[in-house]
């Protein structure tokens, strides 16, 4: 296998391997790094709005900023228990 | 107005000082007056590079503490008529910079009729590095094609974006500049390394050069002289080449691409 992998030049190229690592990892930091102050703040306080109503967790409630161009969309992500307490 | 553009990279080793050498010292040869402040606090070799660390009196902590004036305090370098030197403090005071005595050695300078002020930034994103980008109206950023030095520029380039004075203000944003350095065009033909285009495609910021991985380099440091003066040397042509772009001149990349050696060359050696 490796002798034929020899021939045919398949072996992996490290460099796209950092490429694709690095396309990842810059796109995420980018998105936590570069967000507004008010995220965190923002995130909480929904929290404690929406578990006044749905038994939501921390971890259930995803607050993004993405910016794409000129356009900048906030993401709320809230997933809701299988069913609803009450 | 003096423009001033920080030289900047978050990572440590990349080329920031040598590039900062060189650029300062191609802009004066292209007859701009040209001030290069070192900001690496406490870590100072910008005066090693530039081949005045015998000269150093007075630094940028001494003027912005008003212990000497900035006319005693700038060297002039011995290769470039307008050009001078502004060393860093050897201090481990950390604090000794301060924004508004920054601005005003800044302001200072404009006074004197400069043209360009280089800030070479020192690694990191503490506060010397925040310090050198709080001013600027152009940023180059220095990039090896390399994982952890890519990483680290988009992490710089998020300060530049929102710690520079433009960005506080809401000024037009400061104009950013890619350069790749230590580049191999060999390795890159190979698999084994980033291409330019990869790194620019990643990062998302205009190319303005590419040096190429050289001896040379280390042979300009030995000697304290700016790698731009270098005779017949592709780093020096690299670097004349990244002024000139920097001054909107129209110039082809050179030294990336990768020409297999003929067969005599591979027989008979040679460089």
């Amino acid at each position: 296998m490796s002798l034929l992998s020899y021939f045919f030049g398949s072996k992996p190229k490290t460099a796209s391997v950092a490429k694709e690592r690095l396309s990842l990892i810059i796109a995420h930091e980018r998105t936590t790094n570069r967000a507004p102050d008010f995220l965190p703040a923002l995130q909480r306080e929904l929290i404690e709005v929406i578990s006044k109503y749905v038994n939501v967790g921390v971890d259930d409630i995803k607050v993004q900023l993405e910016k794409q161009d000129n356009c900048e969309i906030l993401e709320v992500n809230i997933t809701l228990p299988e069913q609803p307490t009450r | 107005m003096a423009r001033v553009i920080v030289v900047t990279s978050g990572k440590g080793g990349v080329g920031k000082t040598t590039t900062s050498a060189s650029i300062s010292s191609g802009l004066a040869l292209r007859g701009f007056k040209t001030a290069v402040i070192d900001f690496d606090v406490g870590l100072r070799n910008l005066d090693l590079i530039m081949g005045c660390e015998r000269r150093v009196v007075y630094d940028l902590i001494n003027v912005v503490n008003g212990e000497a004036n900035l006319n005693q305090a700038l060297i002039k370098d011995k290769h470039c008529e307008n050009l001078f030197i502004l060393p860093a403090s050897q201090t481990r005071d950390k604090d000794a910079l301060s924004e508004e005595g920054v601005e005003k050695v800044l302001k200072e300078l404009e006074h004197m009729g400069f043209d360009y002020v280089i800030c070479d930034s020192p690694a990191g994103i503490e506060k010397g590095a925040v310090m050198a980008l709080t001013f600027a109206d152009e940023a180059i950023v220095v990039t090896n094609p390399e994982v952890s030095s890519v990483r680290d520029s988009d992490r710089i380039l998020g300060i530049l974006q929102s710690k520079s004075r433009r960005a506080i203000e809401g000024r037009e944003p400061v104009k950013e500049h890619l350069m790749v350095t230590r580049y191999s065009p060999k390795r890159v033909e190979e698999g084994e390394m980033l291409s330019y285009k990869d790194v620019q495609e990643l990062l998302r910021v205009p190319l303005i050069g590419v040096i190429p991985e050289s001896d040379d380099v280390l042979q300009a440091s030995n000697q304290g002289t700016p790698a731009i003066h270098l005779k017949d040397s592709d780093v020096a042509t690299a670097y004349q080449d990244v002024v000139a772009r920097f001054l909107d001149e129209d110039r082809p990349l050179r030294f990336v691409a990768y020409e297999k050696p003929g067969i005599l060359k591979r027989l008979f050696g040679g460089k």
